[in-house]
């Protein structure tokens, strides 16, 4: 039991986080609208738990320019992807277990 | 420990994947009409081949325009149909019509389908009409197993009975026809009508 637990990712402790990474893991890339629109969040709450798991090294932030407007797009790393993988198993344990 | 958390937590991982890289906000009714247009089509056709009393319909002929314009009447009716009610059911499941997935659908949907009508046209310009019902109900499938990749499952069953059609339409050459009114009418109403009992009758 214990060895599970200690698969639980903190980083993916709340259902924002966990939205970014389950969508990045279906899709190569999304942009930013994309993402809020999917999530059904605000601006501010997106960009602070994207920085969170930007500080993880489990996604990137991509800034350009299409036009005049400024596009910010996220992909997962294969860390990210990783740890995500894992997360979903020990998820996945702890319900069977109970 | 709270179980029930983490099942909540992975539903939400299932629901966000598929979301994000699914449209689901097809309208099963409106390939229910689709159909329906179809099949009224194929009736006014076939009357116009029985009234028709030379042996081959040319293309300069004026059944021909007319069958032309019959084609095209209930493919316009058709979009049209399947956009309004797509929109619809968007707005009701609160899903944008216009996201990454819905493009994603549209371009792989139209890539084969606009090969298959180039070729379709390609084909009549040089007098091989016995073979522009298989080879529209054949790209029609391919476009349809194509785009299946992004949407609900059940297209790819669609585009799989379409394809089967168009061979077989190859074969008994002659009952182009019918088997457009059964590829473009009947299966519409078939598999448009389990869409619509499937997920939108919740």
């Amino acid at each position: 039991m214990k060895n599970i637990i200690q698969n639980i990712n903190k980083a993916f402790d709340h259902r924002i986080r966990l939205g970014i990474m389950s969508v990045l893991m279906v899709n190569e890339s999304a942009d930013f609208t994309t993402l809020k629109e999917l999530l059904g969040v605000t601006d501010g709450n997106l960009a602070s738990h994207a920085k969170a798991l930007e500080g993880e090294k489990y996604i990137v932030v991509e800034k350009q320019f299409i036009g005049k407007k400024p596009n910010t797009s996220y992909k997962a790393t294969k860390e990210g992807r990783k740890a995500f993988q894992e997360h979903i198993d020990a998820l996945e344990k702890l319900i069977s277990k109970t | 420990m709270d179980s029930n958390n983490y099942l909540k937590d992975i539903k939400d991982i299932k629901n966000m994947m598929s979301q994000s890289s699914q449209f689901i906000s097809l309208s099963g009714l409106s390939g229910v009409l689709a159909g329906i247009y179809a099949i009224l089509g194929a009736i006014y056709v076939n009357g116009l081949l029985l009234n028709h009393y030379e042996t081959y319909v040319t293309l300069e002929s004026d059944t021909f325009k007319k069958i032309v314009i019959t084609a095209l009447v209930v493919l316009t009716a058709s979009l049209l149909t399947a956009y309004v009610m797509t929109v619809r059911k968007a707005k009701k499941l609160e899903e944008s019509v216009w996201n990454p997935s819905s493009r994603r659908l549209l371009i792989n949907f139209l890539i084969p389908l606009v090969t298959g009508g180039i070729f379709a046209l390609l084909l009549l310009r040089h007098g091989h009409y016995g073979l522009v019902a298989p080879i529209t109900l054949l790209f029609y499938g391919l476009a349809c197993l194509n785009a299946s990749k992004y949407t609900l499952r059940d297209v790819r069953y669609l585009g799989i009975t379409e394809i089967i059609l168009g061979l077989l339409a190859v074969e008994f050459s002659g009952f182009g026809l019918y088997f457009w009114a059964i590829g473009f009418g009947l299966c519409h109403i078939i598999y448009g009508g389990m869409m619509h009992f499937k997920y939108d009758r919740k």
